[in-house]
């Protein structure tokens, strides 16, 4: 059940192929200090360069299981292994690039710095000058459309802004591997398509494997090769289901019939868990 | 009523206001000013009226003139009694936060020694203060220890309050971007501690003035003495209230005008961004 399975379609398009899966999560249990059993022997296996997504009630875990994945937090039992070694985060000595971007579900910014110095905090922290990073930043709130709003601070901002300069911190380092939780949940639904589409868009041109926290079934199957419908109490996953229509999806896809039975699968699964 | 709203901002004008918030800045200022201009007259009035003798309770104007009289004196004094604030302030601002990051970096260091800091601001100065002047030879560096004593603890609780109240989401993620310790305490403990640690600092200006009076009570006739709590001791010794009047008259002045100077740096440095001093607008 854990088998990425691929078509030849989503090979073409995303660049994966049987090779081994980049993470797997293995039997994980996650109890906090309160007794909260947030994950109970969750199993997931994130395939190289694949679109996934996670979906599920409130309180099944899913961030959790982001933060996890981010290296954030110890599993209580079982393990995540990656392979070739875990992504650069804070607890690899190099300072090289850092390979993980991690957009939080609050956005999570610095009140007493702007948006320029929001966005360029990775960056500093890796070493790279103010002078250098003008241009990954200003590209990065280009791709969010918020060009023009460098010298703003964050209380200056609407919330769906503030959430889209969270989006640009974790694009402006390029990372390998995208972790969003629930990034474009407090945006209005043109500027949600529009940046789901920028998003499938990097994602084919930069190989990037990215795993997507939402709550809408609609969002999940128009982004992802994989969606992972997740319930709750304890947290684990109840159904995956494969998306296999190819991409580049516009809005095409968006209004096909395909579409819409991909969506009446996963609603029904998210209800399954729901009710699980 | 331009005064019915209370808020907490404060007195510095900013650009684009509308009629009723001009009115209420104004009215912020004159308001107050009329209150006391009346309780000032009624003084004059009622200590002429009834022949109050000037050696129980003088009349404003007897004071005015009495600060003006003995200026030369009363301005040497209040120049040593800053002197012995501010260094006791700046030291205390510096040993506070400091403190306060090592307390942050080390948690055995925190466990170690806040007791102490703890037993220093619970101990009355006043009571601790002639062990000082006894233990320490010159009595500008005895003054200096009690105010500093008083001053140091708001800086230090408040500064370590700060240092620990940075967002949590904000630490993982410079968690996940290998941020070092320097880096984590550079960019992300500081500004989230500054707007504590400037609480902390405009409690402790006015505390160490405090102190700063009270070791020049407990130092007396001893010290060298001269302070504006000297001059108010030996007034009373000379039965010259007036002059009394005219240094209690100078040390409150001084206790304000600190007040007032830290609350502009704290709107200077927070104005941008922190919630306690602006003003939104819905
Ligand atoms: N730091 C924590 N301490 C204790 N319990 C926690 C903590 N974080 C999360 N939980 C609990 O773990 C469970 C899963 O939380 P999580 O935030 O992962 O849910 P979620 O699926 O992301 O929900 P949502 O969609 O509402 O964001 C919840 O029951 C929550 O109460
Ligand atoms: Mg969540």
């Amino acid at each position: 059940m854990s088998d990425t399975g691929l078509n030849p379609d989503m090979v073409s398009s995303g660049g994966a192929s049987a090779a081994p899966p980049l993470s797997r999560i293995q039997g994980v249990d996650k109890v906090f200090s309160n007794g909260t059993v947030a994950l109970k022997n969750l199993n997931l296996d994130i395939g190289r360069h694949e679109f996934l997504s996670l979906l599920g009630p409130s309180g099944c875990g899913k961030s959790t299981a982001l933060r996890l994945l981010a290296g954030l937090g110890e599993p209580s039992r079982g393990e995540i292994r990656w392979e070739g070694g875990a992504p650069a985060t804070g607890s690899a000595t190099d300072k090289g690039h850092r390979d993980i971007g991690f957009v939080f579900q609050e956005p999570t910014l610095m009140p007493w710095a702007t948006v320029f110095g929001n966005v360029y905090l990775p960056l500093k922290l890796s070493g790279v000058s103010k002078a250098e990073s003008v241009i990954p930043v200003g590209e990065a709130l280009e791709m969010v459309g918020l060009t023009g709003f460098e010298k703003a601070y964050p209380r200056e901002l609407s919330g769906g802004m503030k959430m889209r300069v969270s989006i640009a911190r974790a694009l402006v380092t390029r990372p390998k591997l995208l972790l969003m939780d629930e990034p474009f949940a407090a945006l209005d639904e043109i500027t949600r398509f529009k940046l789901n589409n920028d998003l499938l868009e990097l994602w084919r041109q930069q190989n990037w494997t990215v795993v997507f926290v939402t709550h809408s079934v609609f969002e999940s199957v128009y982004l992802s090769n994989r969606i992972v419908v997740m319930a709750a109490r304890p947290g684990r996953v109840y159904e995956e289901l494969e998306v296999d229509a190819p991409y580049p999806r516009g809005e095409d896809f968006r209004t096909s019939a395909d579409y819409a039975s991909h969506c009446r699968r996963a609603s029904d699964a998210l209800h399954g868990a729901i009710n699980a | 009523m331009t005064m019915s709203r209370p808020d907490d901002d404060e007195f510095i004008p900013l650009p684009g206001l509308t009629p009723a918030q001009k009115r209420e800045r104004i009215a912020r200022l004159v308001l107050p000013g009329l209150i006391l201009g009346f309780a000032v007259l009624a003084w004059e009035i009622g200590v002429t009226v009834n022949e109050v003798p000037h050696y129980i309770l003088p009349a404003p104007s007897l004071i005015a003139e009495t600060l003006i009289k003995d200026w030369g004196t009363l301005y040497g004094s209040l120049l040593v009694t800053l002197q012995i604030t501010f260094s006791a302030l700046i030291v205390a601002t510096l040993g506070g936060a400091g403190l306060a990051i090592l307390f942050t970096q080390s948690k055995w260091v925190e466990i170690s020694f806040f007791p102490f800091a703890v037993i220093l601001q619970v101990t009355p100065v006043i009571a601790i203060a002639p062990l000082i002047l006894i233990y320490v030879d010159t009595v500008q560096v005895a003054l200096l220890i009690c105010a500093w004593i008083v001053a140091f603890f708001p800086i230090l609780s408040n500064t370590t309050l700060g240092l620990n109240s940075a967002d949590h989401n904000l630490r993982n993620l410079f968690e996940l971007y290998g941020a070092t310790r320097w880096q984590t305490l550079l960019h992300l403990r500081l500004p989230a501690a500054m707007p504590y640690f400037l609480g902390g600092l405009k409690i402790a200006g006015g505390l160490s003035l405090i102190g700063a009076i009270v070791a020049e009570f407990a130092a007396g006739s001893a010290g060298s003495g001269s302070g504006l709590a000297y001059r108010i001791l030996e007034s009373g010794y000379r039965l010259n209230i007036p002059r009394m009047f005219a240094a209690l008259f100078m040390i409150s002045i001084t206790g304000i005008l600190i007040f007032m100077s830290f609350s502009l740096l704290n709107h200077v440095l927070l104005r941008r961004w922190h919630e306690s001093a602006i003003k939104r607008e819905n």
